[in-house]
């Protein structure tokens, strides 16, 4: 998994279609994202946001065009294949899609036990991971007696917890009061300068997507501090891979950029995202 | 990465097409031609899965525990009832002819051969392939089938091998103790309204019994419990429309699942009686 190389992009859509029985969703989009940016992928619902992650993670094939993932081509992978490059991608899912019937920490666990480690080694990960997203206290709680919140930051603890170098977020502020969404924008925050994560997020809240353009947690001091207006969002100190925006409309492109072109912008349908 | 210039909607009329009945049945076979095939794919994978790793064994144990243990008391109270009644229908033709010794031969007969794997079959099949149709379709609306697939795991090795092979080997176990305790409720209603001597009833029951009868009757629990996971599983499996979908799939399992044992028994039997003639 390192053919990628530094400027190389981890993630990149080429001229992609794809279609179910009611219709084309995506009909030829095409983007990349370089080392350590965070994407944020806006649209409404229904706009192929989901579909785009799930072809990043190869859990959908396009119907044409090539996706292309740390540098290999997973549009074009056998499921035995992509089962083997799935372990290098963490997947947050829109309700957390934890595993109801395991215990938290079992969640967590899950894929450190498909690979087969030591139950003694397993034990601090899964501790250390959920002290990362602040859940040490729910090891043994099931997942139906989780808030909403909660839930999430249980799905971000079983993506990173084998530090993934990529980690695609599905709308994961969906559903969620003001504050308990903004804990999770901090741990996305957290998750991206501490371990220096190439992201995509697929949200419908631009608010989302302007906290992690405008702000930067310090893994020293462990607070999170506004970065000077233009910056951006840097991926950690000194570098600056920054936060992009695409936004998606009638299965295209509609726009990319940074987060002050998105503001700048006077096209009425961004500016329904602005409101 | 280019910018792309900012589009105007371009909202596609589309005409309003009404499909011609031609287009409608096709359709309608094609997507028959497509849910055969992807249920067979599934079945076999469900077995060449075990020939290479990784191989879910706990849970194939945890399933074992569900299906064979769980189905248990259903199984046992139904066969002991079976048994009986069917001393009690056969008895009163028997007792015209004054050939009452005759029930124990017949019960043995009936319920090892048939009523035992079939019954058995159905009352698993209600029981469990909706269970594991509505479970494996609750994991699927709620990502949780991808979930797995996204951290790598095979859900056919994680999830349908190990419910396969679960009820494989105990369907025929759960019959065998079906059979048994038919016997037993058939001798105790023997005794009591044929007025038979219990003796007489499992000597005669036993005799009846040939090698070819106890093939016949622990052969097809096989196939009914390879039937019933697979249509569970890939029922589950195929799960679309949300919760509503979940209900649909529950109950088309049962159906589906309880049709095939039936219709798979008339050709077991038909297959069972030529081999019992020709080798056995």
């Amino acid at each position: 998994m390192s053919s990628h190389g530094t400027n190389a992009a981890v993630v990149s859509l080429e001229a992609v279609h794809i279609g179910f029985e009611e219709g084309e969703v995506l009909r030829g989009v095409s983007f990349s994202v370089p080392p350590r940016q965070t994407l944020v992928l806006l649209g409404e619902s229904g706009t192929g946001k989901t579909l785009t992650l799930k072809l990043a993670a190869g859990l959908l094939r396009p119907d044409s065009g090539h996706v292309r993932v740390l540098g290999q081509t997973v549009s074009e992978m056998r499921e035995e294949e992509l089962l083997e490059f799935r372990r290098h991608i963490g997947f947050v899912f829109q309700e957390g899609a934890l595993f109801d019937s395991m215990s938290v920490a079992d969640n967590v666990a899950y894929r450190l036990r498909e690979d087969g480690l030591p139950e003694e080694e397993i034990e601090p990960r899964v501790r250390e991971t959920l002290r990362f997203v602040e859940l040490e206290h729910a090891l043994e709680m099931l997942p139906s007696e989780l808030s909403g919140g909660m839930r999430r930051r249980v799905a971000i603890a079983r993506a990173l917890v084998n530090r993934p170098p990529v980690v695609l977020y599905d709308s994961p502020t969906a559903g969620l009061d003001p504050m308990t969404a903004q804990t999770i924008i901090t741990l996305i925050l957290r998750l991206r300068d501490v371990y220096g994560v190439t992201a995509l997020l697929a949200t419908h809240r631009l608010q989302d997507g302007f906290a992690l353009a405008n702000f930067r947690f310090d893994p020293e001091s462990r607070r999170v501090f506004p970065l000077a207006a233009g910056n951006g969002g840097a991926a950690a100190p000194g570098e600056a891979a920054g936060t992009r925006f695409l936004v998606y409309r009638d299965g295209l492109v509609y726009f990319s950029g940074g987060p002050e072109e998105i503001v700048a912008s006077r096209d009425p349908y961004l500016r329904r995202f602005l409101v | 990465m280019a910018d792309t210039p900012l589009q105007a909607a371009s909202p596609d009329a589309k005409e309003a097409h009404v499909p011609s009945l031609f287009e409608v049945l096709g359709g309608l076979a094609r997507k028959a031609i497509a849910g055969v095939q992807d249920y067979s794919i599934l079945s076999l994978r469900s077995l060449t899965n075990l020939a290479a790793g990784p191989r879910y064994m706990p849970d194939a144990m945890e399933q074992m525990d569900i299906i064979g243990v769980g189905s248990l008391p259903i199984v046992l109270l139904t066969g002991f009832f079976i048994g009986a009644v069917m001393v009690l229908q056969t008895g009163s033709q028997f007792t015209r002819f004054g050939q009452t010794a005759l029930t124990g031969d017949v019960v043995a007969i009936a319920l090892v051969r048939e009523l035992g794997p079939t019954i058995t079959g159905l009352l698993v099949a209600g029981r469990c392939s909706s269970g594991i149709a509505s479970e494996l379709g609750s994991m699927l609306v709620t990502e949780q089938v991808d979930a797995m697939r996204a951290m790598g795991t095979d859900p056919s090795r994680k999830l349908v091998t190990p419910r396969v092979l679960a009820t494989l080997l105990m369907l025929p176990l759960l019959t065998a103790l079906a059979d048994f305790i038919g016997l037993l409720g058939g001798c105790v209603v023997s005794v009591f309204t044929l007025r038979l001597d219990a003796y007489q009833f499992w000597t005669r029951a036993i005799d009846a019994l040939e090698f070819a009868d106890l093939m016949q009757g622990l052969s097809k629990p096989v196939f009914f419990g390879f039937i019933l996971a697979t249509v569970g599983c890939y029922k589950g499996l195929s799960v679309r429309g949300g919760t509503q979908g979940v209900g649909r799939a529950t109950t088309q399992a049962v159906v589906v699942s309880s049709v095939l044992i039936i219709a798979a028994d008339f050709f077991l039997t038909k297959i069972s009686l030529f081999l019992a003639d020709k080798v056995f």
